[in-house]
């Protein structure tokens, strides 16, 4: 029973992870176009992820490594189920990490005008869509008896999914944006702060627009958030750290400004984790078909083995990647190695 | 075939046929690469480096693509084998994240020092490096082969009354006996893969008077290591993976062979092309007694043929069967191939044999497609089981997933990698023209 407790919270720490890490990225790809204008701009941009994005997406994936392990049933369900979408996701990742590696190969203005576009389109369409998946795990979807259920892209594409899609967008665009005015130095920092600055006010309605939103269409909300008070920690903390964001728009606060939004995506995914807690895929046909961390698990000592195995692989990569990070730390500069 | 299950089954054979072309470099790049790294920092020689950035830029290239190919398949487990992983989720599931947590963190993680460190830490630093880099790609190739060969061969778990099964030891799981050979054989055939290529590039080159020193040195490596590594493909790790077969996988050892009867004192067909109809092979060559010598170490011992089989539990026999051979027979002709060249080797000839040269630079092709037999051997030969003795390939799809949607989704994914193809042979062939830097010249 604690196991299955305790493995929901490492799932939800590594995706939490990887959409700080990678989240920042996407956000980097999503306001590319805009933020960085010449190509000395733009390899700016590219080498201030360089080093880091290829390790950033592999949160993703052992993400979804150990989602298979821990609770295969949901693996299984939401994998088949959500088919078109995640082969979409697929081919948008393709197309992200071929444009970020191959786009300065070339000197050729045309070539890299093309990754260029690669590189936004698929990274604000990821953006996009890991909220989309979201929104649709958080409003629950037909799971039948069998615990399957089929996704078409008229389903999963929905008012409220898309809603949450945006939010997910413009979160990550503004992470992104934080992240340059880290980095850069110049004009382009200068344009990523007014880009953080402006796309503070998005987030700040759209958080409170998601909010009433998910009050309106979840089915477990309300009840979630009477019996673990102590779930009400992430949106204040979401409040607190959207208001430490206000203050960081001012230049000279870049420091600021990126913790700001880390804390917000950690405050908000936490706040969608105990939204849903312990459902996983909720089922808006009847709730007694709904995947929870309890019936859609592997066996104890399967989830014994592996949370041992995994976690003493997790506490090397945190001490390595940490070493990783700082050593790129500051400014980037554009040298002969690199993009 | 139920149209949904021939259709996923295309889909998956498309898009791991093509990802595993770029691990195979990557796994032996990346040990020659950290082999050259390591021989720069203790000598001090520039052309080691020299040569370390020049392959670490076609690393770079190739590793790109196996990413960003890789990832599909861990999806797939679920997009399209859903009711695979609800059944093994929780036993096979006990590699998969390991794969991703041993090994693709430290490959991604390093390979970003590695390439971007350059000034900004130390050569000691860098050297961790490419070590890093080298390590996961290992370790990632050791997780994803003992997940296979859990499917191979299914070790630690109990079955209830429904059917349903659990771990009784991860350990087992970890160290499926299947899985040791395996994985030599698999590194083995990377590492190989990675000799042809360096000896490639360093044939062109000295075919057309460029980069004679960088060219030579590659050369000489190649044939080396190659002679070594062509060698060790066949003994023992090729033969004790085999025995593998024999012992879990009889019917799959009978297919791969071609032993459409049951046989005592059971000859090699060395070629012959399976009739099944009639159970025999046509035109073959056989030495008599060799397939019951390697299989059981007796001339006379008895090896069951596809007879004794039920028709239903046969795997493909002609797939299989040429599979196998393909790669038995490029394996052959790499041994004899890298022998010429240690012969010249020894005479000093090596590097102005031309007609050796052009048979060194042409032969890239071939040591992808042998690795590639080698995979569609055991995979097709494990049919009709996903899981073998376990469960069957058509009880493992996702009934939630039409037939058409994966249609589509496989044209998608075939013609993203067209462009990928092209995208891949035009960059590396452009760092391969360009040279390496700061060269002398012939």
């Amino acid at each position: 029973m604690i196991l299955n407790i305790v493995w929901f919270w490492v799932l939800g720490g590594m995706l939490i992870a990887y959409s700080v890490l990678d989240g920042f990225d996407l956000g980097v790809g999503s306001v590319y176009l805009w933020v960085a204008r010449t190509d000395e701009e733009r390899r700016l941009a590219l080498n201030a992820i360089g080093p880091v994005w290829n390790g950033n997406e592999v949160w993703l994936l052992a993400a979804g490594g150990m989602l298979v392990v821990s609770f295969p049933k949901v693996y299984a369900s939401a994998f088949s189920g959500f088919y078109l979408a995640l082969m979409l996701v697929l081919w948008f990742l393709i197309l992200r990490g071929v444009s970020i590696e191959f786009r300065s190969k070339l000197e050729s203005g045309l070539w890299r005008s093309l990754f260029d576009a690669g590189f936004w389109i698929g990274s604000f369409a990821l953006a996009l869509l890991l909220g989309v998946a979201l929104g649709n795990v958080l409003r629950g979807l037909p799971v039948g008896a069998d615990g399957t259920f089929q996704g078409t892209l008229g389903l999963v594409l929905n008012p409220y999914s898309l809603l949450t899609g945006l939010l997910s967008l413009t979160t990550l665009a503004w992470h992104g944006a934080n992240y340059l005015r880290l980095k850069t130095e110049g004009a382009l920092q200068q344009r990523a702060q007014a880009w953080s600055s402006g796309l503070w006010f998005v987030v700040a309605a759209l958080v409170a627009l998601v909010t009433l939103a998910t009050l309106w269409v979840s089915p477990t909300l309300e009840s979630n958030y009477r019996s673990y008070p102590w779930a009400w920690s992430f949106p204040l903390l979401a409040v607190a750290s959207l208001a430490a964001g206000f203050r960081s728009r001012q230049a000279g606060r870049e420091r600021g400004a990126f913790r700001s939004s880390v804390i917000t995506i950690i405050a908000l995914l936490g706040a969608a984790a105990m939204t849903v807690y312990p459902n996983l895929l909720y089922s808006t046909i009847n709730p007694s078909y709904s995947l929870t961390i309890f019936n859609a698990a592997s066996s104890p000592h399967a989830l014994g083995a592996s949370l041992l195995a995994n976690v003493f692989g997790m506490i090397g990569v945190i001490l390595y990647t940490s070493y990783v990070h700082r050593t790129f730390s500051g400014k980037v500069r554009v040298g002969q190695h690199g993009y | 075939m139920d149209t949904a299950v021939l259709a996923h089954r295309i889909q998956f054979s498309l898009t791991v046929m093509f990802h595993y072309l770029f691990p195979i470099l990557t796994m032996g790049l990346g040990f020659f690469i950290a082999l050259l790294s390591t021989l720069h920092l203790r000598t001090g020689d520039a052309r080691y480096s020299q040569l370390a950035r020049f392959w670490g830029k076609i690393f770079a290239v190739n590793f790109a693509l196996g990413v960003v190919s890789g990832i599909p398949l861990e999806f797939e487990f679920g997009t399209n084998w859903s009711r695979f992983s609800a059944f093994g989720g929780g036993v096979f599931g006990q590699t998969l994240p390991l794969e991703g947590v041993y090994a693709f963190f430290l490959e991604s993680g390093f390979l970003g020092l590695f390439l971007f460190g350059h000034g900004r830490v130390s050569r000691r630093i860098e050297w961790l490096a490419a070590m890093g880099v080298a390590v996961g790609s290992l370790l990632s190739g050791y997780f994803i082969v003992a997940t296979n060969a859990w499917m191979q061969h299914p070790v630690g778990y109990a079955a209830d009354a429904s059917g349903a099964i659990h771990l009784t030891s991860f350990w087992q799981v970890l160290l499926n006996p299947y899985a040791g050979w395996q994985y030599l054989h698999t590194i083995n055939g990377a590492l190989l893969t990675a000799a042809y290529a360096i000896g490639a590039v360093g044939a062109g080159y000295l075919l057309l008077g460029r980069h004679h020193q960088f060219a030579q040195l590659s050369v000489r490596l190649a044939v080396m290591g190659g002679m070594i590594l062509a060698l060790t493909q066949a003994f023992p790790t090729g033969d004790e993976n085999g025995r593998s077969v024999v012992r879990y996988q009889p019917a799959k050892l009978a297919a791969m062979e071609g032993l459409l009867q049951t046989e005592k004192g059971a000859p090699l067909a060395i070629i012959g092309m399976p009739d099944t109809a009639q159970g025999k092979l046509i035109d073959p060559i056989y030495v008599p007694g060799v397939l019951s010598f390697l299989a059981y170490g007796d001339t006379h011992a008895t090896v069951n043929g596809l007879d004794q089989y039920p028709r239903d539990l046969w795997p493909p026999v002609e797939l299989t069967y040429y599979a196998y051979h393909i790669m038995v027979g490029l394996g052959t002709l790499f041994i004899a191939q890298m022998a010429v060249g240690i012969f010249l080797l020894l005479r000093g000839k090596l590097a102005t044999s031309r007609w050796f040269l052009w048979t060194l630079m042409l032969a890239i092709p071939f040591p992808y497609i042998a690795n590639e037999a080698g995979w569609t051997a055991t995979e097709v030969g494990r049919q009709p089981w996903l899981v073998y003795g376990l469960l069957r390939t058509s009880a493992g799809t996702s009934l939630s997933v039409a037939a058409g949607e994966t249609v589509f989704t496989t044209l998608g994914f075939a013609g993203i990698y067209a462009l990928l193809s092209l995208l891949f042979v035009f960059l590396v062939g452009r760092i391969i023209v360009q040279g390496p830097e700061g060269t002398e010249h012939a």
